[in-house]
């Protein structure tokens, strides 16, 4: 599968997400506590650009009227119609065996194993100080 | 009124009396009496209003229908009587009327608890003291009253009568705290009547998102009056919502579709069948769940001519499920 | 749902629902003084001391708290620079009307506050307010969006003057009422309004809203926006009963009536309630000389949004054909958070006549546009 730079590690900071163009489609690259995941940017729901909605936690509960904040920084809500996404499995909260938005593997490589190659890297410029965010497509 | 006077205590015999209100009529305003619909013709007796002759019911309700158990609702306004006291106080002695002057004379009766909707405290103390005679299969509270029955405040009902296995029976009316539609109030009773299918999905709306099933997973409600082809749509639409808004209410577990087929049935009285046979079959294959559908007469009122209770074309095992099997697993006690 | 859903594709291929009418646009003002340039400055005055006063408790947020910014607005639709959704002509181009060719866009604002404010003579000026201010910095700017009569259903005269005032002005199309007035729209009161938006050529849209007072529920207030989000429906069926059996379509034949954001599922189901049990008790409304559904048939029209999900796609098919292929119009209710996208929004083919109808022809007949 070929590899493709989407960013320096140093641009998504964490907690964060970068929307990038990759072979055709929107892609959401989230750093979640340092560790990369990507998702599909089209709600399986309605298409809407799911990777612009906010990141937040778990809002759980085991009984009417407690309330429980878990997995802060882990969840994406849709800016549309809020369904709520597992960041690192794409899974929905409602639906978690047959809803997803498809995700993407990620990984991070430094500069000089890149330059091995093969890459794509459409707008991100590689050299071998850095390190680079790849996705696999 | 005056059939309960002598189901009164003496403290609250005494009282009604001297405010002479075994004279009022507290029927509800929800039922008209003779309206044509709560009257069929040759389900009235000769003297005093339908459903007041234990003989005629017998005959007409049961021998009519050959009836393995038949549970006996009471509507009466005594739900309603703001003052919570006098509300318990007629509960119970209704309670204990239906108990004497009918389950006493059939062994095939069976009845709902009357309790004072507005307190819930004394409507567990009624389930707890009614409870004890196993012919009390069930606990009737109304519709609609001043605050939606999911609400926490009811929950000491829920708790109570979860603890003896006895469903909720929720029946079609109002004690009219709120008008019947978020409208305001309609002018005619046809406009009330059809609006008591809307507030079931109210009802729903209510004890699903509260999370009544999640506190209390042993409990069933049995919507009763509510019409039945209504449900599909309230599905589809409390589903799409709770995908989008379930972070408000993250108690619930699964979607409230699967809330209702686990916990919620209703009574087939009326049915508000469609006009074709395809209609009524995509209707039962959308509800999607053969557990849900509980026979009833309705008696007295007036939904069907003979005993032609049944719309037209349901599959043959669905029957058997509406007419025996599911009541009895809705309510425990009829095996007893 | 059982059906693994990775990468939507839009469910037809040829795209032909784009150039569709948009039943259901919400344009908002950027700031509350935005009315001001069209109200008398006693008004203006009233608005910046006492201000809007419904039956409510709260002086602006809504009963049940919405769950995105904005009360309820999808989130990535606020523009640049911060004012509100829906408030920005050009990034509404972008991401609706130019976006998907739109031919009208029918404008719901949530502005003149219908029957809510208390004060009826200062809500006939906020309603005449939002009249001029759509007609100015919309329409005159984006001739693809066309108005909607804003009246205050409590104070009649005024009501009628705003009518009969927009009457041939060809940028509005409709007269918009919220639905949760004191009383049931059907109610006799209320009749004169309808006389006089049929005998002006305006159809009524019935959009939802309005703060009657009146809990959500018949019996009582619900706790949770989880339960006042689905209570629209049921506004809408209490709507389409109180005309239908207080005998408004047999006394203002030529009245139509679209509902606007209320689902329409439960039509069938209401019509087949309201035929059975009319049946039963004809003799209270004798003044009634067809069936209800029959009624329903001739004067009544549904939005799709929000688009109505059974678990089992076919069943909508089934839905529309049970209304009426002729008597449902797309909308999407742009820039709300439920609001529906007209590629993904209806997960099952359409036949194309019947595709062409919901999306274009029968709003187009329906408003008279073209």
């Amino acid at each position: 599968m070929p590899r493709h730079v989407v960013a320096t590690v140093d641009e998504i900071a964490p907690g964060t997400c970068k929307i990038v163009s990759v072979a055709g489609r929107e892609i959401g690259v989230f750093n979640v506590d340092r560790t990369f995941y990507a998702l599909i940017n089209r709600c399986p729901h309605e298409g809407a650009p799911l990777c612009r909605g906010p990141i937040l936690g778990r809002f759980e509960s085991d009984h009417p009227g407690e309330y429980r904040l878990t997995r802060i920084g882990e969840m994406l809500r849709c800016p549309w119609h809020g369904w709520e996404f597992d960041i690192k499995t794409g899974q929905s909260w409602c639906h978690p065996d047959s809803v997803k938005a498809r995700s993407y593997p990620v990984t991070v490589l430094d500069g000089e194993t890149l330059a091995k190659g093969p890459f794509v890297a459409e707008t991100v410029a590689v050299t071998v100080e850095r390190n680079y965010v790849v996705l696999e497509l | 009124m005056q059939v309960l006077v002598p189901y009164l205590d003496e403290y609250w015999r005494a009282h009604v009396l001297m405010r002479g209100l075994e004279r009022d009529n507290y029927g509800l305003a929800a039922v008209p009496a003779n309206a044509p619909i709560n009257v069929r013709p040759d389900w009235k007796p000769a003297k005093g209003a339908a459903g007041t002759d234990p003989d005629l019911l017998c005959q007409q309700a049961l021998d009519g229908f050959a009836t393995r158990f038949a549970i006996c609702n009471v509507l009466h306004g005594a739900q309603a009587i703001f003052s919570e006291d006098l509300s318990a106080a007629f509960c119970r002695a209704i309670n204990d009327w239906v108990a004497a002057e009918y389950l006493d004379r059939d062994p095939r009766l069976r009845a709902s608890i009357v309790v004072p909707m507005h307190s819930a405290e004394l409507a567990a103390r009624e389930i707890e003291r009614k409870a004890e005679d196993t012919r009390f299969v069930q606990v009737l509270v109304l519709e609609m009253g001043e605050l939606p029955l999911g609400r926490r405040q009811h929950w000491p009902i829920f708790r109570a009568a979860e603890r003896f296995d006895l469903p909720i029976g929720i029946h079609a009316g109002s004690s009219f705290r709120h008008p019947p539609t978020n409208l305001g109030w309609p002018s005619y009773y046809l406009e009330d009547y059809v609006a008591w299918s809307t507030g079931f999905a109210g009802v729903l709306n209510s004890l699903i998102s509260e999370g009544v099933f999640v506190e209390f997973p042993r409990l069933k409600v049995v919507l009763m009056e509510s019409g039945v082809t209504w449900l599909p749509a309230w599905m589809w639409r409390a589903n799409k919502t709770w995908r989008g808004i379930r972070a408000e209410v993250p108690w619930l577990e699964k979607s409230p579709a699967d809330y209702a087929r686990e916990h919620v049935r209703l009574t087939v009285q009326p049915f508000d069948a469609p006009p074709r046979a395809d209609q009524l079959q995509r209707v039962l294959e959308e509800i999607g769940c053969d557990d849900m559908l509980l026979f009833a007469s309705d008696y007295p009122h007036w939904h069907y001519d003979g005993t032609d209770a049944l719309p037209d074309g349901l599959p043959a095992d669905l029957t058997r499920k509406i007419l025996v099997d599911n009541a009895l697993k809705t309510y425990p006690r009829l095996s007893l | 749902m059982n059906v693994t859903v990775l990468d939507r594709q839009p469910d037809t291929d040829t795209q032909s629902q784009l150039g569709f009418v948009d039943c259901d646009v919400h344009p908002y003002t950027k700031s509350p003084s935005d009315l001001d340039p069209f109200l008398p400055e006693r008004w203006r005055e009233h608005r910046r001391t006492i201000g809007a006063r419904s039956r409510s408790a709260f002086s602006a947020a809504p009963n049940y708290p919405r769950m995105s910014p904005g009360t309820g607005m999808r989130t990535d639709s606020w523009p640049a620079d911060g004012s509100h959704p829906g408030s920005d002509l050009d990034l509404m181009r972008a991401q609706l009307l130019d976006a998907f060719g739109v031919a009208y866009g029918m404008m719901m604002p949530l502005l003149g506050r219908g029957g809510d404010e208390r004060n009826v003579e200062f809500g006939a000026a906020l309603c005449a307010a939002a009249n001029d201010w759509q007609a100015a910095l919309w329409c005159d700017r984006e001739p693809r969006l066309k108005a909607s009569v804003q009246i205050t259903t409590e104070y009649t005269e005024a009501a009628i003057r705003e009518i009969e005032k927009r009457a041939g002005d060809r940028r509005f199309t409709q007269v918009m009422i919220p639905p949760r007035g004191l009383e049931p729209l059907g109610r006799r009161r209320y009749w004169p309004i309808l006389e006089a938006c049929a005998a002006n050529g305006f159809p009524i849209a019935l959009h939802l809203g309005g703060t009657s007072g009146h809990p959500s529920t018949g019996g009582g207030h619900p706790s949770f926006y989880h339960e006042e989000h689905p209570s629209y429906p049921q506004s809408k069926e209490a709507l389409v009963t109180s005309l239908v059996i207080e005998g408004v379509f047999e006394h203002i034949p030529n009245l139509r009536v679209v509902l606007v954001e209320g689902g329409f599922a439960w039509l069938p189901s209401l019509s087949w309630r309201l035929d059975k049990h009319f049946q039963r008790l004809r003799a209270e409304v004798p003044h009634l000389k067809k069936l209800p559904s029959e009624y329903i048939r001739d004067h009544i029209w549904v939005s799709t949004q929000p688009i109505e999900e059974p678990e089992r796609p076919q069943d909508l098919l089934a839905t529309f054909e049970w209304i009426g292929w002729d008597r449902i119009m797309f909308s999407t209710d742009y820039p709300h958070w439920d609001q529906d996208d007209p590629r993904y929004a209806i997960k099952v083919p359409i036949p194309e006549v019947e595709k062409q109808k919901l999306f274009r022809g029968n709003a187009l007949a329906f408003y008279g546009l073209d």
